[in-house]
């Protein structure tokens, strides 16, 4: 069986068509790939096996099948004391949950559902995790920026009116790290700025709200995500990405460098 | 605080948990039964669920279900995989050829089932990996840890599963 690449280096040409090599070994992988034909025939395959797995082979869970889920998860759902306050908040979610489902009446069956669904979390989470959680949620599809743009002009006025600070909002010195755009988050149980900056193709959000006092850059690393923490200027701010470490510390650098 | 609720953190990644019990189980009806088992599991763990990788977190508990339910139910997983596939061929070739086909939408959809049925007929364990890559864009670590299997085997997995759709399509071409 010939399953496995001829030349070593195979595993890695897939790594690149993956967006998975770093630049560095993107660039000396390019130097080999022009001198093996072995590679070049592979990136011809796999690029052929790639453009066959499209977008509509995705198995999305039908409606019927969402229907008698949620059924049973209702019946299994362990009974626990609901946590009135957080109610509100939720309860939009949960109206387009069930208005999309079958018969249940909204009022007061969706009250009673809602009573006994929701689940206390053991212990507030830190500040750290926080900003993890924050970091993901705003990961996932259409959640990244309330206001697309790289122009801070148009950025940092987005936030007048909807924060009762004003955040600084800059282009940082080399351009290492474009700005890409802005919105609104919560945490520390406040509303916070996110400001929403790039380096290659990986996201860095930056936390911003008033805090007092001058510290410069503390690293932490949660779960493979990296964290530079530091406070200036009347304000905290809280970087968080999955780019390298030296990285996120360089983009806290940039940033307090400039004006 | 309601962003940690189950319904918050786990329920958007529904889709991704069908996606996944659908293409490792192959017909719909257990392809449901792993889904719901596996959210069941999910929402029992849901209150010691630490990590900041929900979707990750769920696709494992989809795919230790499948793995289970198969061997419970071995002698269904060892049918020859081609089967099915030479049955739907012999569809496809009663179909009219793509030349006088005027319907572009059944020319595309008949594509999608004969890519489908070269995925169904992939290894488990080289189709969970291609399908996680590719349909559900997962990281090689993240794919490592769903999968709990090192990086490197992760990418000789999907390249073998790439290799041997490449090669299937070829021979579907040439046929």
């Amino acid at each position: 069986m010939n399953t496995m690449p001829d030349c070593d280096k195979v595993l890695l040409v897939q790594a690149e068509l993956d967006g998975e090599l770093g630049a560095g070994e993107a660039a000396s992988l390019a130097a080999h790939r022009a001198e093996c034909p072995i590679c070049e025939a592979a990136a011809a395959e796999l690029a052929h096996a790639r453009a066959l797995v499209r977008d509509d082979l995705y198995q999305p869970v039908p409606d019927d099948v969402r229907q008698r889920l949620m059924v049973a998860l209702n019946a299994a759902r362990p009974s626990r004391p609901a946590v009135a306050a957080t109610a509100p908040r939720f309860s939009s979610w949960w109206h387009r949950w069930w208005s999309n489902g079958a018969s249940f009446g909204l009022g007061a069956a969706c009250a009673a559902a809602l009573a006994v669904l929701l689940v206390m979390p053991a212990m507030p989470p830190s500040l750290t995790e926080q900003v993890i959680a924050g970091h993901v949620r705003a990961l996932q599809p259409g959640h990244l920026q309330d206001v697309a743009s790289e122009d801070r002009h148009t950025v940092k006025p987005w936030f007048d009116g909807r924060l009762d600070f004003a955040p600084p909002v800059k282009d940082l010195v080399a351009d290492r790290f474009p700005l890409t755009g802005g919105r609104l988050d919560y945490l520390d149980g406040r509303p916070v700025a996110a400001l929403v900056y790039q380096r290659d193709k990986h996201v860095i959000n930056l936390f911003v709200w008033p805090a007092a006092g001058d510290t410069p850059p503390q690293t932490a690393e949660r779960q493979g995500y990296n964290i530079v923490h530091w406070s200036q200027g009347g304000m905290a701010f809280w970087a968080v990405s999955d780019v390298e470490a030296g990285q996120l510390k360089e983009f806290a650098a940039d940033w307090r460098k400039t004006p | 605080m309601p962003s940690d609720t189950f319904e918050a953190v786990v329920l958007p990644y529904l889709d991704a948990a069908h996606n996944l019990a659908r293409w490792l189980m192959r017909d719909a009806a257990s392809a449901e039964d792993v889904l719901q088992e596996a959210m069941l599991r999910a929402l029992t763990y849901f209150p010691s669920f630490k990590g900041v990788n929900p979707r990750g977190w769920l696709l494992q508990i989809v795919r230790n279900t499948a793995y289970a339910s198969m061997s419970l139910n071995r002698g269904v997983e060892l049918v020859p995989l081609t089967d099915g596939s030479d049955e739907s061929e012999d569809i496809v070739a009663r179909l009219p050829s793509s030349d006088d086909d005027p319907e572009t939408s059944l020319i595309k959809s008949r594509e999608r089932d004969r890519v489908r049925q070269m995925i169904a007929a992939l290894p488990i364990e080289l189709r969970e990996t291609l399908v996680l890559r590719e349909l559900e864009e997962l990281s090689y670590k993240e794919i490592a840890e769903v999968t709990r299997m090192p990086i490197g085997t992760v990418m000789s997995r999907l390249w073998r599963a790439r290799r041997l759709l490449a090669q299937a399509a070829r021979r579907d071409e040439a046929a």
